[in-house]
């Protein structure tokens, strides 16, 4: 874990941000929004049975936001949507691989948080 | 060379500051976000230890010493912040800080004093505080809230306020300064517009009472409220001011211990102002905060503060805005709060790596959504200043937004 969160994997999905855009056909879609911040993710995701067959994302924000759904989407694409709603802090943590501040928390799980919603919706 | 200010020692102002002797990593700590929340001196620190040490008890309740005592200093620091704003001591009212003292007097005024049909100006400059208790009381209690938008200067127009107000304007509430642009407004010219309408003023004074004078006889203000936590005393500690033929025909919003004079099963007699606005066990070692943090105000004085935070922010301005990609915004003269953007770099992010350096500023919507959106941003970064900062602080600021620059391109 390195002390300073700005670290070149970080910078690299943020400022080429992987799997970004608006896709013609998905079968999910949901957005949410950090109030405190401003991040904005929206997720669409094309499933096939189970499994993550493509999911890509919009959104703005952080830098911390934006690549967490950078990293967080090329990783889980070919997953099951079972193992995907059990994932939590510790996983994107690892996926990271920063450590994050309490406050700057909401930002690194924003993508999360939008991909599990829109499995549950 | 070194800049010096010229109204204060602020390197000996600093040495009263605790806080300022630790280390943030292994960075001195730059405090740049005051309009959050100030730090506190020695003095003020030791006034709450001196009160529970020697004084705790109860006010208003027990007939033994340790309460007259506690109850002595509790009254003399309602008549010290009376002095200090120009005002008497039964208009003070004790609250928990300028939310809840917004709070407070909204649901007195609407429970008792404005009527359906009648209409409320406030400001998108607002802080949420000063905004959305009227928003939701109006739609509640059938009454119309009218916006008095900013300039894109940032600046609020007198003559709109000519056009908006009517008859039926009842109150009008606005900020001195605001927390995000720093404009300052003219209460003044503002209170003589809403008293020649039969209107009433309220002040949101969270971001002017700490680093300005005011007499809120001499501006004519009916209604101020501040924090303490942002002049130097702890958290959880506000004023209300009201005048007093304001509060003799209001009702009180909040009820139960040491707000009564009688209570029988069928009605209760209200306690004289201000005791009849204050229910429950107040926040008594915050009121003797407030005292401590009022002397040390004094003893520095307030027109030097003023003085010393319109130099920084002139400054900042100067400084900041040679950066490329950096906008800042609200007016050219402003108080000691300066609120900008950096290219597409987010606030947050801005905040985050300054911190790396031990310099801490705001970044965010600032609990100002109506704002934002008039400026057509999510947030901003913002530094504001107190008497303990220097012109290397803000050298230091700028110096690292370009390294913030470097982290981002």
């Amino acid at each position: 874990m390195d002390s300073n969160i700005y670290v070149e994997n970080i910078l690299d999905h943020y400022h080429n941000p992987r799997n970004f855009g608006k896709p013609e056909k998905f079968d999910i879609y949901r957005n949410e929004f950090n109030p405190l911040c401003g991040d904005k993710i929206s997720v669409f995701i094309k499933l096939n049975k189970n499994i993550i067959e493509d999911i890509k994302f919009t959104g703005n924000g952080c830098a911390i936001s934006q690549a967490a759904a950078s990293i967080l989407t090329e990783h889980i694409k070919g997953k099951d949507i079972e193992e995907i709603k059990q994932y939590g802090e510790h996983q994107i943590m690892e996926l990271l691989g920063i450590k994050i501040s309490h406050l700057r928390l909401k930002c690194a799980l924003l993508s999360i948080k939008t991909i599990q919603n829109a499995l549950n919706q | 060379m070194k800049l010096m200010s010229k109204y204060l020692d602020v390197e000996k102002i600093k040495e009263d500051f605790p806080i300022f002797q630790r280390k943030i990593g292994n960075n001195q700590l730059i405090y740049l976000d005051s309009a959050s929340t100030s730090h506190k001196p020695i003095s003020v620190l030791d006034s709450i230890s001196n009160f529970y040490k020697l004084h705790n008890s109860n006010v208003h309740r027990g007939i033994y010493t340790l309460s007259e005592e506690a109850t002595t200093l509790y009254e003399e620091s309602r008549l010290k912040v009376a002095n200090f704003i120009g005002a008497n001591d039964n208009e003070i009212i004790f609250t928990h800080g300028t939310t809840e003292s917004i709070n407070m007097v909204a649901k007195s005024l609407f429970s008792s004093y404005l009527k359906k049909g009648d209409e409320i100006i406030t400001t998108n400059l607002e802080h949420h505080s000063n905004f959305v208790p009227w928003q939701y009381l109006s739609k509640k209690y059938g009454l119309k809230l009218i916006i008095w938008e900013i300039s894109k200067e940032g600046n609020l127009d007198l003559g709109k306020l000519e056009n908006l107000i009517t008859d039926k304007t009842k109150l009008i509430a606005v900020t001195h300064i605001s927390n995000v642009l720093g404009t300052i407004n003219p209460i003044d010219k503002i209170a003589k517009i809403a008293h020649k309408n039969n209107s009433l003023i309220l002040i949101d004074g969270a971001q002017s009472v700490p680093h300005t004078q005011i007499n809120v006889k001499e501006l004519n203000i009916d209604i101020l409220a501040f924090s303490g936590h942002k002049m130097l005393a702890t958290t959880g500690i506000g004023v209300l001011y009201v005048k007093k033929d304001i509060l003799d025909k209001i009702d009180p919003s909040s009820f139960g211990g040491g707000m009564i004079s009688q209570v029988t099963q069928e009605d209760s007699m209200w306690a004289p102002i201000p005791w009849k606005f204050e229910a429950g066990t107040p926040n008594i070692e915050g009121a003797i905060s407030i005292s401590a943090a009022i002397d040390y105000l004094n003893k520095v004085g307030l027109n030097n503060i003023h003085n010393h935070e319109m130099q920084l922010s002139k400054y900042a301005s100067d400084l900041l805005v040679k950066i490329p990609g950096l906008q800042l915004y609200g007016p050219n003269i402003k108080s000691g709060i300066i609120s900008f953007n950096l290219g597409k770099i987010h606030p947050h992010d801005i905040s985050t790596v300054l911190d790396t350096q031990g310099i801490a500023v705001r970044g965010g919507h600032h609990c100002c959504m109506p704002l934002m959106k008039s400026l057509c941003i999510n947030g901003t970064t913002r530094a504001s200043f107190y008497l303990y900062n220097t012109f290397e602080d803000i050298e230091y600021l700028s110096k690292f937004l370009l390294k913030v620059k470097e982290v981002f391109k």
